[in-house]
């Protein structure tokens, strides 16, 4: 049992279980070597006659997230042939909360006229898209350019007051540092001289940057992208959280942690099945109020919602999810590429929804652009 | 408590407290007790993660010691404090006062996790069961700082020394998942996610968390917040809801719903308004039709 690198000596219920976590590892979840050793443990303490003994042994330490439940129950399923807690409403709701399946198909075509009714003013034409497609167009040369001055940019979010207090000026008006006081006070023979002070201490507020990655938006997706990791990689200190929105809301703060942006942008492409789909902003953006808005991520926060406000869906969703955004988040900046676009008006009805529950309304067709976009979230 | 041999007496033992567990919750905890390894929870709001705690720490006869966590929460607050308004004034009463007379452990102010490492001031100097709730609302520092603590189970005052604890304390740590916490951290503990309880478990939670409310009554209600829990709400009412629901309905002298009664005490357990307007939409009569169908 205590090298996992040979069988020799290993009880065959021991190898039996290494190899039902080879099984569970197989099926993409992380288990460390630590974790299989409990593993072996936990079913001892409790013991193998009864398979559910086994299954919630295994769901207790090797699975780290609920999401991994699934795997987890296909790898028990698969391996021991029979699942032994099939009536537990949980198997497959962690899949259901990330999916936006209802009523997907039967809304198909009420979305396909909304899309005829209003494609004119803000589709694409070619021309257009070849016009402002200049971070994925550029020559390799210009592109490295763009992307190095992407990564220049210092993203982070205005500061707010912190919980934490710092040191202030002596004599400056503040609360009384009892901590410091004493320890000045014990050289002078616990005579105090004179009193520190403290003042508060500024953080920058928590930046969340959901970034549109529909069909429309192809063209400045990995452009976004790629500012959303300038702003993950130039993190100091405040939490900065990066969502995909498609026809559903992928957390990819994780994938783009990596400090190489392009293994970065490939890992959070892996991550994100629906890249280039369809556009279901409003139920997008309700899956992330539901899920991480409201529950805290958005509170407080500066939120940038990188996107052309093309909803396929019903856009007063769209309107009344960005309210009750609007009602726990600082500041809402919304980028709209198609904001550049001489004579551009708001006409996508899911834009027109949303904007008055926008602070900040901006354009991020172009490296410039994104430096504006910069200052404003830092203000 | 005696000797812990099998999951079926964890089970048992917090039933006992009117806590109800299912098979999974009670391996959890079965093995948190003999690997001694925290217990990571999450789950919806409302679905008993903190009670889990404090009727682990009633079965054991254990105090519980808890530590709320907040952004900016440091060790000063969660570990220890030294007491400087106390320390000067004995540094000006005692002139002659060293400085190890100033960090004398009486001056001391232990916090949560202090308290949990080192029990001499709980009663009896009893092991606690330690519970560390949201856990995701503290900053990044401070996971790594627990993380230490929650491997060796030491700390060091650099005025006192090293502070172990002889057994560590049975370990909760809930989050609601407002942000991912370190994989680091949870490997360090076992894991378990919640879920909401079946109709026929949520029926006994009620009957034996508020035994005013009658048979019929709790069933009707449980069933009223599944179907509420399928309304896309914004706040899906959770068990706590369940509970005080039937508790203001047994106040209200009800022994069945109806949608007057259901009208009046719906803020009970749909807590937006948006949420109320849907319900509304939903219709309630229908809400009372379908949950008086399942008695």
């Amino acid at each position: 049992m205590c090298d996992p690198g040979s069988s020799e000596g290993l009880s065959a219920e021991v190898v039996g279980l290494l190899g039902f976590v080879e099984v569970v590892r197989g099926l993409g979840v992380g288990v460390s070597a630590d974790s299989a050793l409990t593993f072996v443990q936990a079913v001892g303490e409790i013991g193998v006659e009864e398979g559910s003994g086994v299954y919630w042994a295994g769901r207790a330490t090797l699975v780290r997230r609920v999401e991994d439940v699934p795997a987890y129950d296909r790898a028990f399923l698969g391996f021991f042939g029979d699942l032994p807690v099939l009536d537990l409403p949980h198997v497959a709701r962690p899949v259901e909360l990330l999916l936006d399946v209802g009523g997907d198909d039967g809304a198909d075509g009420d979305d396909d006229a909304a899309v005829a009714g209003d494609t004119r003013p803000v589709r694409w034409s070619d021309r257009e898209v070849l016009r402002h497609r200049d971070f994925a167009d550029c020559t390799p040369e210009e592109l490295d350019e763009a992307h190095r001055l992407i990564a220049d940019l210092r993203v982070h979010a205005a500061l707010r007051r912190s919980r934490r207090r710092r040191p202030a000026r002596p004599g400056s008006r503040g609360r009384p540092d009892l901590r410091r006081t004493l320890r000045s006070a014990t050289r002078t023979g616990g005579e105090v001289l004179r009193p520190a002070v403290t003042r508060p201490g500024e953080r920058p507020r928590r930046l969340v940057l959901l970034v549109d990655v529909s069909g429309s938006m192809a063209p400045y997706s990995r452009a976004l992208a790629r500012i959303a990791h300038a702003a993950v990689a130039a993190r100091r200190h405040g939490q900065v959280e990066v969502f995909a929105v498609g026809t559903r809301v992928t957390r990819i703060t994780r994938e783009l942690s990596t400090h190489d942006p392009d293994e970065a942008l490939t890992r959070a492409s892996g991550a994100v099945d629906d890249w280039s789909g369809g556009t279901r902003l409003g139920h997008g953006l309700r899956n992330f109020n539901d899920r991480w808005g409201t529950a805290g991520i958005g509170r407080g926060a500066v939120v940038v919602i990188l996107s052309d406000g093309w909803d396929r869906g019903d856009p007063t969703v769209l309107g009344e999810e960005m309210a009750r955004l609007h009602r726990v988040a600082h500041r809402i900046v919304w980028v709209n590429p198609l904001k550049a676009l001489p004579g551009y008006a708001p006409l996508a009805q899911g834009m027109a929804a949303a904007l008055p529950h926008v602070d900040d309304f901006l354009e991020g067709h172009s490296v410039a652009s994104l430096q504006d976009l910069a200052k404003v979230v830092g203000t | 408590m005696g000797e812990l041999t099998s999951v079926s007496d964890v089970a048992e033992g917090l039933a006992a407290q009117d806590y109800l567990t299912d098979e999974g919750l009670a391996t959890a905890v079965f093995l948190t007790m003999r690997l001694q390894r925290p217990l990571f929870l999450e789950g919806d709001a409302g679905v008993g993660k903190t009670a889990l705690a404090q009727a682990l720490a009633a079965w054991t006869g254990a105090p519980l010691v808890r530590l709320q966590c907040y952004e900016g929460i440091d060790a000063a607050q969660a570990l220890y404090e030294w007491d400087h308004p106390r320390q000067l004034l004995h540094l000006r009463a005692v002139s002659s006062a060293t400085e190890a007379d100033l960090y004398d452990p009486r001056f001391l102010i232990r916090r949560p996790l202090l308290q949990a490492l080192d029990p001499v001031d709980l009663p009896g100097g009893a092991t606690p069961v330690l519970l560390i709730d949201e856990i995701d609302r503290a900053d990044d520092e401070f996971e790594a700082f627990l993380l230490e603590l929650l491997s060796d189970w030491a700390v060091t005052i650099p005025e006192v020394g090293r502070v172990s604890a002889a057994v560590p304390p049975p370990t909760i740590l809930t989050s609601n998942r407002t942000r991912d916490v370190h994989d680091a951290l949870k490997r360090r503990c076992l894991y378990h996610w919640i879920d909401q309880p079946s109709l026929e478990r949520e029926v006994a939670i009620v009957r034996v968390r508020a035994p005013e409310v009658p048979e019929a009554l709790a069933r009707q209600v449980a069933a009223a917040v599944a179907s509420l829990r399928g309304l896309r709400l914004y706040k899906v009412p959770g068990v706590a809801e369940t509970i005080d629901w039937g508790r203001a309905l047994a106040a209200l002298g009800r022994t069945s719903l109806d949608e007057a009664s259901v009208t009046a005490t719906l803020g009970w357990v749909v807590k937006y308004r948006e949420d109320q307007h849907r319900v509304v939409d939903h219709g309630i009569s229908q809400l009372v039709q379908e949950a008086l169908r399942h008695v």
